[in-house]
This record gives structure tokens, C-alpha cells and sequence, in this order.
């Protein structure tokens, strides 16, 4: 299972849309490094409305996909990450600690372009 | 007591298999969403456990049940069975930050705060028995 990663002018955009196994975590992981070097994207917004758990795995791998981009030279925005999943993640102990968050993919995008256009 | 469902965990299919089966018992059940997150979360850390440290065993789901002044309270009873190597240290794994694989280290101790019993029955060399148990509807729980 390949998640779809969408061109929108120099921005990425992903929604993650299934369920997500360890195996498609990481491959998005590298599809979205190759994605971000082949296109010379500045900004990511990855989408998370339509997932409704993240356990230590898959919180790592975004973690580090975010550590990643930046890297690269790319800023990642996680939008939409629903009540239930950020009150289990706080009750696991989990902080993704440097990420930007926004509340939907509207503010997600106008907080890249804040950032990256001023 | 009937057992609601029995997942295999040997490979990551596995593990979306059993959080599947626990976020179906638990919406059936009548746990709210945050629950389900929490429960679904719980089953997830576990069958990765399996899989991670035992390479295979198996998730347990069962629909529990106990008296209460407000009437009957349901439950769902989470238990992750597995022949592998065995817990060396239950304390150390417990700590918070500990981990001996490349996840987070938040498994075990999270697993615990999600849910409102747990135990863990360990022997080197036998196995590892994990039960966590989730109330609906109980308030003001110390986590």
C-alpha cells in the first residue's frame, strides 16, 4: 500500500487515508524524502484527519519524518490530528516535541505560507 | 466467559489485525471515541511487543463484565499471550523512557496509563501473559 503524495504549487500535500501499518509508514517515509529531493518542495502538510490512532510506532516514524524534511531543507506541518488521538498520545507520554501542528489543511497551508513567503 | 475474538500476531499484519478487533469490541461495547483511541492504541503497543520480542503469539479480547451501584459495568479485557524469551527485568521495562528496540519507549507504561487494570505475568524461557482490562464509564480513575 503506496500513500498518494499530491504536488500543489511548491507545496506537498498527504492525507493519510488507511490504516497505518508499520510497513506503509516507512515506505511513505522514504517516498516522501525522494518526493521532497525530487521536486524541491519547501513545505509539507501531512494531513491526519482520517486517522484515528497513533501508537509509539507510527509517532516515532512521523517524528522522524518531520526531523527528516527539515534536513532537507523542507517544513512539515501535521494538520487535524483528532481530540481522541492527541488526548491518547498525551496519556502515553508521547510529545512530538518540534513538530507544527495546525488544526485543518486550511490553516496548516496558511501557516507554511507564513512562514515560507513572510 | 466467551471469548470475543483471538487475533494471531506474527507478522505487522498482526498488529492491524488485532487493533481492528479491538476497535469493532469496543464500539460494539459502547466505549466513546477517545476509549476506542485508547483501547485501539493499548492492543497496538502489545501485539508490537509480541511480534518485536517474541516473533509470534496471539491477542485475546474478551467482554468482561462486574457489578456496580449504577448496575452492571461492561469491560474490555485485552490479553497478550506470547512463548517468547520472557521479561528479564518487569520494573525496568515499566520506566518510563526504557526501551530495547527502536521505538519511543513509551510502550509498556503507556499501555498501562491507557488503560485501567494491567498486569504482567513473565517467566524466562516460557512466556509473557500481558492483561490490561478498559471500564466504560469509569470516572475519576487514577491514572
Amino acid at each position: 500500500m503506496r500513500i498518494p503524495i499530491l504536488k500543489l504549487n511548491q507545496y506537498l500535500l498527504i492525507s493519510i487515508q488507511i490504516e497505518l501499518d508499520d510497513q506503509t509508514a516507512l515506505q511513505f517515509q522514504e517516498d516522501l524524502l525522494e518526493k521532497i529531493h525530487e521536486e524541491g518542495s519547501k513545505g509539507v502538510v501531512i494531513d491526519l484527519t482520517s486517522v484515528d490512532m497513533i501508537d509509539s510506532f507510527i509517532a516515532k516514524v512521523l517524528g522522524d519524518v518531520v526531523d527528516m524534511s527539515n534536513l532537507m531543507g523542507a517544513r512539515v506541518v501535521l494538520t487535524g490530528i483528532r481530540p481522541a488521538v492527541a488526548i491518547t498520545l498525551i496519556d502515553m507520554g508521547i510529545k512530538l516535541e518540534g513538530v507544527s501542528t495546525a488544526l485543518d489543511l486550511e490553516q496548516g497551508l496558511a501557516s507554511l505560507q507564513q512562514e515560507l513567503e513572510g | 466467559m466467551d471469548i470475543q475474538s483471538c487475533v494471531e500476531v506474527k507478522n505487522e499484519w498482526g498488529i492491524v489485525a488485532a487493533r481492528q478487533a479491538g476497535r469493532d469490541l469496543s464500539r460494539q461495547i459502547g466505549f466513546g471515541s477517545v476509549d476506542q483511541a485508547r483501547i485501539t492504541t493499548a492492543i497496538s503497543e502489545l501485539a508490537r511487543n509480541i511480534y518485536l520480542y517474541a516473533k509470534r503469539g496471539e491477542i485475546r479480547l474478551e467482554l468482561v463484565e462486574k457489578p456496580s451501584k449504577l448496575g452492571i459495568i461492561k469491560g474490555i479485557r485485552v490479553i497478550a499471550k506470547d512463548d517468547g524469551p520472557g521479561i528479564q527485568d518487569i520494573r525496568q521495562v515499566m520506566v518510563d523512557g526504557f526501551t530495547t528496540s527502536s521505538g519511543l519507549g513509551a510502550g509498556l507504561p503507556g499501555v498501562k496509563r491507557l488503560m485501567d487494570e494491567f498486569t504482567i505475568d513473565s517467566e524466562i524461557g516460557v512466556g509473557t501473559t500481558i492483561t490490561a482490562t478498559k471500564w466504560a464509564q469509569v470516572r475519576g480513575h487514577v491514572r
